[in-house]
């Protein structure tokens, strides 16, 4: 397609940014903000004008094919000699985390308005954060994408390390280990799927229609998908999670929950399940427990956190939980809504991280029972608040409800017993998520003011844009669902064809 | 289903448009106040919501004159009185689009949908007219008309729904404008905590409601109402599970479900918790939502899948059961009260238990429970903002603090004794005639039990009705002591008219609305399925003829012995609170114990903080976050702590240079760029 160009654009382009913010003097944090701001914004255009072209002509699958259909494909070698191609191209589940991906990272860079001291390093580990996580969803070549997933593990580790809060430096080093480790779990799977097809590639595209023994895939698919499930925030792997958030700057937060932790179930589904499908129709049980084990365990331990940040990272857990049990269920509806609930959770959990990072810097705590009546003083923030918690408890109308929905369904189709005892169980923990939920808002817009309300403002313009791009987003997602699932659809096609080969 | 197209089409077009104008104005006037007008002029607010409502309401008349003359009027093109204005996909769950497994958005009309329809737009714009007044000067009046339009707008979208799936979209709607409005005034911890129990409660209910609804569809293979009412979804459910010892029949499973979504939102036992509490919200809001309208959505969501229920014996028997026995229950509890909105939502509890048993009695009681639905609407309302303008003037919500009113307010005194009479069931105000055809409906469908409890929560009713009526309205004026301190017990008590014309306006339906449309109600409100009402069903069948008859065409005993129970109620309440002003309860006269226990509400309010604290808070989510935090995260800890042993860990990733770990990103990838020869 003509404009393939721009889609290897959004992953340069914040490289490109980042190398020139290193060329700024270290002290023009005012130059930095507005030069990423605007490189950001005009990713974002560039996204956005992909996503326009795919979806006023969107790829149709072709019935009974297991090979994707994909938009903006560019696919050259790389390492000749390896087999090693930079291909990539979007279909629709990479698009629109493609633009949920875009939408973050603007709003987190308006976010970040507020940082002033090392800005520019603060600016320069977010591009190049950035440009792994974008390349990362464009890739199909395993060795690309595995490469772009690097990519974002270092600035990770030092956005948090240098930029975070409390205990950063256990945080950061928690998480950059699991996520490690993942890693090579990842690796291990891929560099076996290289030798095993015995066709000299780590194409995507090629690997999918290999037929991998059954016997590999019974290593490699579990170490795959665990490797993807400890990036995706799967139970008990989940840990790194809420000491990472909890420790992280405001847009490293929103950016690591709402768009990193993506890459690991989209790794998932692309990679694992869509190349090893018998070895996720022979695991899927086991996967099955723990997404569940997650859903609601998460949920339950939300109820006990007093800090805003490990609430809304357990409530992750939960709502990624939701994700795996959609990939586990295995049907059409429950991939679509595992799909679904990505989106969902990315624009819903960033939402709420920004506005956490808000109130935080207006009343200098994240512990709920230190605030009381926060509405008095911030209308705005409160009922964005309001309308993200909303969105989380799986309110219709916003985006959770119509993804839980597809998980919830496509979890109950599945027909085999424990997958409907796993969705009831599922089903139950959206009381659990009512609760800590309710709490948290109650809590801390509710009630008299108290002295942490005293001093407060409400949002300024500069911070209403991302909040109200992504409550925006949570809106549109929830009232009009169905495009977005027959888009997504398409794309599955591919993937359960192979999965029920 | 009748073929729209053959019946007129521009005429059905019209009709097409004023529902969507049914739904778009409440929608437009939440958009306009919520996002603007409200902050910059609660008074501009209030009037446009109003007039908005006002539109709505013709529109919502309209509507009933075009369903009247197309469908009522044309029984060979419409033989089940339903037919769909629109109907869009919202989403498929299918990778076929155009399965009957989707999520429509639509507009169903039937006989108990544009009844709703015009209940809600009626009672809407009554309270809004009464909350131009009743919120005048209160800082929050610029939140209070768009949320209340809210409300309308998904009321609406819920009793008009053409598939289950809508239903809940709306329910859950519902729920949230519910709970942002009884914790419409947040800085009061009372009224916080009140909306969370509500939304928690009915949230618990509505996880059943999902599970149930998702089951019933899947199995049924679709989730519209005109599919899941037909015979074929009650045979393809009705398929029976063994697992080891238990075996569960998938339609009672799906249905159950179901139900306890209505069973919570209905406030049925032991959910009732949440409704007593709600009326920590305006009482304007209490009015709409807590007696008239939202409430009764449990009523007609079992309603409206009636068919399918009667199909399920097992969950039939627990409808009635909640529903009876919330009725007497709520009834008893209600005769102690002292708050004013209390004694009237435990009122609203026993009428919704009424309701609802007379659905689980069986198919004849169809259109009694409808009926009841429909007056009960009018005078429940009218005792809502009579009580807010009995608030409004004593400054208190106790009866305690009343007392002899009816002087100062001449005119909520005398709408107010019309609705108690009608709520009593006196002949010839409205309740009178729905109540009378509930108890005949269960009597003739044999459910004795029910009847009986029927017959209880009459008398009941009646007596504590009156008890209310005395105590505000009769005897000395006793007002509360703060307000005796502040030395104002003596202004003068004034009725403004924009709270007093729609308690007027209300007057009228409550008195006469029973006899003017109890001939609608019997002859056009039926169960809408071929195989029911037509015969398909024997015992349909006698039930239909039974019902036939009007009042005491099978007992003629009965409104008499209901009558004369009903003025024994009100006799002993007068003896107690009019007469001798020394009844049980009364000041200065010491309860005995099973006064308390019913004062006190059975103390199950208490035994849900026991539950909630002690055994979710301490019992499981205590532990959960103690493991998870030392346990599961101790796990990883244990992991490096090991490794770290081996001192191996320490110098790598600790030396704090950016620059070189950046650099030597950029130099790898620089290495892979260089190394990889780039070409097709």
């Amino acid at each position: 397609m003509a404009s393939s160009w721009i889609l290897t654009c959004t992953w340069v382009l914040p490289l490109v940014s980042a190398l020139a913010l290193m060329a700024f003097p270290a002290n023009a944090t005012s130059g930095v903000k507005r030069f990423s701001l605007f490189a950001n914004a005009l990713n974002l255009v560039l996204i956005a004008w992909l996503c326009y072209l795919f979806f006023r002509n969107p790829p149709q699958a072709v019935a009974g094919s297991t090979q994707p259909i994909l938009a903006f494909a560019t696919d050259v070698a790389w390492f000749r000699d390896w087999g090693i191609r930079y291909h990539v191209g979007v279909d629709a589940i990479s698009m629109s985390l493609m633009l949920l991906a875009g939408i973050v990272v603007f709003c987190g860079t308006l976010a970040s308005w507020n940082i002033e001291s090392r800005a520019k390093e603060f600016f320069v580990l977010l591009q190049v954060l950035a440009a792994g996580v974008f390349g990362s969803f464009i890739a199909f070549d395993l060795f690309a994408f595995f490469v772009f997933n690097e990519l974002t593990l270092i600035p990770t580790y030092l956005l948090i390390g240098m930029f975070g809060s409390g205990r950063k430096e256990f945080a950061a080093m928690k998480l950059n280990l699991m996520l490690m480790g993942g890693s090579a779990l990842i690796l291990l799977g891929i560099l076996g799927m290289y030798l095993e097809s015995g066709k000299h590639t780590f194409d995507i595209v090629e690997l999918s229609q290999v037929r991998f023994e059954q016997g590999f895939q019974m290593w490699a698919f579990p170490a795959v998908f665990l490797g993807f499930g400890i990036l995706g925030n799967m139970f008990p792997f989940h840990i790194w999670s809420p000491d990472g958030h909890a420790s992280a700057p405001t847009a490293i937060s929103m950016f690591l929950a709402g768009v990193h932790m993506k890459l690991g179930s989209y790794g998932c589904l692309r990679i694992a399940m869509y190349l090893m499908p018998e070895g996720a129709r022979a695991w899927m049980d086991v996967f099955l427990v723990l997404a569940t084990a997650g859903v609601v365990w998460g949920a339950i331990v939300a109820v006990r956190q007093k800090d805003l940040k490990y609430l809304n990272a357990y409530s992750s857990v939960s709502h990624c939980g939701l994700v795996f049990l959609g990939l586990a269920a295995l049907n059409a509806t429950a991939l679509r809504g595992a799909v679904m609930q990505m989106l969902a959770h990315g624009f819903i959990t960033s939402a709420v991280f920004c506005l956490i990072g808000m109130i935080y810097a207006r009343t200098h705590t994240r512990l709920i029972p230190e605030m009381s009546g926060l509405m008095t003083r911030m209308p705005f923030l409160s009922v964005s608040f309001i309308i993200a918690g909303f969105a989380a408890l799986g309110l219709p109308g916003l985006a959770g409800f119509a993804a839980e929905l597809n998980v919830f369904l496509g979890g109950f189709a599945a027909g085999s017993p424990l997958a409907v005892v796993c969705t009831a169980l599922a089903v139950l923990s959206i009381i659990v998520t009512a609760i800590y939920v309710l709490r948290a808002t109650n809590a801390i817009l509710h009630g008299p003011p108290n002295a942490a309300a005293a001093q407060v403002t409400d949002a300024t313009w500069l911070e209403r844009v991302p909040l109200l791009l992504l409550l925006a987003c949570i809106i549109l997602m929830g009232l009009f669902p169905g495009r977005i699932a027959g888009l997504v659809d398409q794309a599955l096609i591919p993937i359960l064809n192979n999965l029920n080969r | 289903m009748g073929d729209p197209a053959m019946t007129g089409a521009s005429a059905w077009e019209t009709l097409g448009r004023v529902g969507y104008g049914i739904l778009a104005l409440p929608f437009l006037s939440f958009l306009i106040n919520g996002l603007w007008l409200g902050r910059k002029s609660p008074r501009a607010s209030a009037w446009t919501a109003t007039a908005l409502m006002g539109l709505n309401l013709a529109l919502a008349v309209i509507l009933a004159m075009g369903y009247r003359a197309m469908v009522l009027g044309d029984p060979q093109g419409f033989p089940q009185r339903t037919a769909l204005l629109w109907n869009h996909t919202w989403m498929d769950f299918t990778l076929e689009p155009g399965t009957a497994l989707a999520a429509r958005f639509g507009f169903y009309l039937d006989p108990i949908s544009v009844m709703m329809v015009l209940v809600i737009s009626f009672i809407s714009f009554l309270v809004n007219v009464y909350s131009i007044g009743y919120m005048q000067g209160d800082k929050g009046a610029g939140r209070f008309f768009p949320l209340l339009s809210f409300f309308s707008f998904t009321m609406l979208g819920l009793v008009v729904s053409s598939n289950l799936v809508q239903t809940f979209f709306f329910w859950e709607l519902v729920g949230a404008a519910s709970y942002l409005l009884i914790g419409f005034w947040y800085t009061k911890p009372s009224a916080v905590a009140a909306s969370k129990k509500a939304f928690v409660l009915t949230r618990f209910a509505d996880a059943f409601f999902l599970m149930g609804m998702l089951v019933t569809g899947i199995v049924a293979g679709g989730f519209d109402f005109a599919h899941l009412n037909g015979p074929e979804a009650a045979a393809a459910l009705n398929h029976t599970l063994t697992a080891g010892m238990f075996t569960c029949n998938l339609l009672t499973l799906g249905t159950l479900g179901i139900y306890m979504g209505a069973w919570g939102k209905s406030a049925m036992f032991p959910f009732h918790v949440w409704l007593p509490d709600a009326m920590e919200g305006p009482t304007p809001v209490s009015s709409l939502i807590h007696s008239a309208t939202m409430v009764v959505a449990g009523v007609y969501l079992t309603a409206r899948l009636f068919p399918l229920f009667s199909a399920a014996e097992h969950t039939l028997r627990v409808v009635e059961f909640t529903g009876a026995f919330t009725a007497v229950f709520a009834a008893a509890i209600a005769c102690t009260q002292t708050d004013l909105k209390r004694i009237l939502a435990f009122s609203t509890l026993s009428q919704l238990g009424l309701m609802m048993f007379a659905l689980g009695t069986g198919g004849s009681a169809y259109p009694a429970s409808m009926f009841h639905i429909f007056t009960h609407a009018f005078f429940k309302c009218l005792l809502f903002l009579s009580a807010g303008v009995v608030i409004h003037a004593i400054h208190s919500n106790d009866v305690r603090d009343a007392g002899g009113l009816r002087k100062s307010l001449p005119r909520t005194y005398w709408a107010t004794l019309i609705a108690v009479l009608a709520i009593a069931g006196i002949f010839p105000f409205s309740g009178f005639f729905s109540k009378e055809e509930i108890l005949h409906a269960a009597l003739a469908n044999g459910r004795y039990g029910a009847f009986l409890a029927g017959l209880a929560t009459s008398a009941l009713t009646a007596f504590y009705m009156s008890r209310y009526f005395f105590l505000v309205f009769h005897g000395p004026r006793r007002g509360s002591p703060a307000h005796h301190a502040h030395g104002d017990g003596h202004k003068p008590i004034r009725e403004g008219l924009l709270m007093t014309l729609p308690i007027l306006v209300l007057a009228v339906p409550s008195a006469f609305i029973g006899w003017l449309s109890k001939g609608f109600f019997l002859d056009h409100v039926k169960p809408p399925v071929p195989g029911f009402a037509e015969g398909a069903s024997a015992a349909g069948e006698s039930h239909g003829a039974g019902l036939g008859g009007t009042i005491g065409g099978g007992a003629e005993w009965l409104p008499i012995v209901a009558t004369v129970l009903a003025l024994t109620g009100v006799a002993v309440s007068w003896y107690w609170y009019g007469l001798k002003k020394n009844g049980p309860g009364f000041p200065g006269r010491a309860a005995p114990l099973w006064y308390r226990v019913l004062a006190d509400k059975f103390y199950i309010d208490e035994a849900y903080l026991f539950l909630a604290k002690r055994v979710g808070g301490r019992l499981i989510a205590a532990p959960a976050a103690w493991v998870e935090r030392n346990i599961v995260n101790g796990a990883f800890d244990l992991v490096t702590g090991a490794v770290r042993k081996l001192a191996f860990l320490q110098g790598l990733f600790h030396n704090g240079q950016v620059q070189v770990y950046i650099a030597v990103a950029l130099v790898g990838l620089w290495l892979l760029a260089r190394f990889g020869s780039v070409g097709y």
